[in-house]
């Protein structure tokens, strides 16, 4: 079988490998690369598990070849925090019990990151249309757009805090 | 899921795309790759070499010249959704491509492969057709335009030569009077439309409608131009019995099969609600 050299960036570190024209990316992070958080669930372009952060933009490695990544700059899961602190929408996540399982979590965090790129102060509608290409089947999505919202603020210069208002959580700006 | 093996090569130029596809019969080309791939995935496709075009430069751009609005075919959906001009000046265009499979899909994703594709589910055919689009379509030989109502010959298939390829496409500068709105059912976002309508109208004075174009999404094995409704409503104003007599044309034009989506009857009921809706929501942005 005809295999191909390809040189990947994923979390600024340079990745190289000889490639069959098949080998789907999801498949080059996981296996070659060795970077495992980044999931494989579907497989079928439907559940976003796979998402990564491509040259900008996030996608769903899983229907990607890995041929097509060279040269691309890649950002995984394992890149988003920095120093060892977490990213303001890991921290999200983490304060709002935006994941149970985990399964899920990865793509969501490297999308949300997008979206609050593009997009610092979303509503809740452009949270949810903005996480649409990623299903969640634990958390039934009221927490993911919670954590995506303490990010916004955090991300905003804001200190965010989680309460509990007639039992149901809610985040808003911690007062002075 | 494993595609079956294949060959691949990055094209540098849409020339030597053109001389690969001409020495490769089962050659494909990839642009991006989001019904390809998993068609490749499930073995639908199986081509012997994959040509992608994804580092040929000049190829993805929206700008409009003196006639037309010109769209380069590797332009990503989401470009459409980030253009100020789309959103402004194009609503039917800008309706659809926000409605397209989502977000992570459409950063990939390409106009010219959703055309390319000739499938009647994807959305961009009825939009082009409601547009009277003009597709280009090029190879080694020069560049055809090719009217988007002869584009579509079969089911899954293009008006494209096997070493030729769909390049731009040229939908009709915007004047003023001009209104669209593209509407679709989808069970979940991602799924395929249930029933999708997209309408463009151009409204010249007191309201004549001079042109009105309805494609329908998801409603037959081939993207369908519902002709005889279009022509219901030119040559007149946009009056309420005109909109509910084009709607039941539409919904007639419809060829839509039962499935796990709903039934026939269901689907032509939606095309006629929507065919009604998505001309008020034309008529009232013509208008402003």
């Amino acid at each position: 079988m005809t295999t191909y050299p390809i040189s990947v960036t994923i979390n600024g570190q340079v990745h190289t490998g000889d490639v069959p024209a098949r080998l789907l990316l999801v498949h080059f992070i996981r296996d070659m690369a060795m970077l495992t958080g980044t999931h494989c669930g579907c497989d079928t372009t439907s559940c976003g598990a796979c998402t990564i952060d491509f040259n900008g933009k996030p996608v769903k490695s899983c229907t990607l070849l890995a041929v097509q990544a060279n040269g691309a700059e890649i950002t995984t899961i394992e890149g988003v925090a920095q120093g060892g602190q977490l990213h303001p929408v890991q921290e999200g996540f983490y304060q709002c019990h935006g994941l149970q399982c985990g399964f899920c979590t990865p793509g969501m965090i490297l999308t949300s990151i997008s979206l609050l790129k593009h997009n610092p102060d979303p509503s809740e509608d452009e949270i949810r249309w903005g996480i649409s290409g990623n299903l969640c089947r634990c958390t039934g999505y009221n927490n993911i757009v919670k954590s995506v919202q303490y990010a916004a603020m955090k991300l905003a210069g804001k200190q965010p805090e989680v309460v509990i208002i007639n039992e149901e959580s809610t985040v808003r700006e911690m007062a002075h | 899921m494993i595609p079956a093996s294949f060959e691949y090569v990055a094209a540098a130029t849409l020339g030597e795309a053109f001389g690969l596809l001409k020495k490769h019969p089962d050659a494909k080309i990839l642009a991006g790759g989001h019904s390809l791939i998993p068609m490749m995935k499930f073995r639908v496709a199986q081509p012997a070499l994959l040509i992608d075009i994804n580092k040929v430069p000049d190829l993805a751009y929206i700008k409009e010249d003196a006639k037309w609005l010109k769209i380069g075919a590797l332009t990503r959906e989401s470009e459409f959704e980030n253009s100020a001009l789309i959103r402004d000046k194009y609503h039917l265009l800008a309706d659809a491509a926000k409605m397209i499979a989502d977000p992570l899909v459409r950063n990939m994703a390409t106009v010219g492969g959703n055309l390319a594709h000739a499938d009647p589910a994807n959305d961009h055919p009825a939009v082009m057709l409601a547009y009277d689009a003009v597709v280009v379509v090029s190879g080694a030989k020069g560049t055809r335009e090719v009217p988007i109502t002869k584009f579509f010959t079969g089911p899954f298939t293009p008006d494209i030569a096997h070493d030729e390829i769909l390049t731009e496409i040229r939908i009709p500068l915007r004047k003023a009077g001009d209104g669209g709105c593209y509407l679709k059912i989808e069970r979940k976002v991602g799924d395929y439309a249930t029933a999708a309508v997209g309408v463009f109208v151009r409204l010249g004075a007191k309201g004549v409608c001079e042109y009105a174009g309805i494609g329908l999404t998801n409603l037959g094995l081939m993207p369908i131009k519902a002709t005889a409704a279009c022509k219901v409503l030119m040559g007149g104003p946009l009056s309420d019995a005109k909109i509910r007599e084009a709607a039941q044309l539409a919904s007639e034009a419809a060829e839509p099969t039962s499935d796990w989506r709903g039934t026939e009857e269901y689907k032509r009921a939606l095309v006629k609600t929507l065919t009604v809706r998505a001309l008020k929501q034309a008529a009232l942005r013509a208008a402003a």
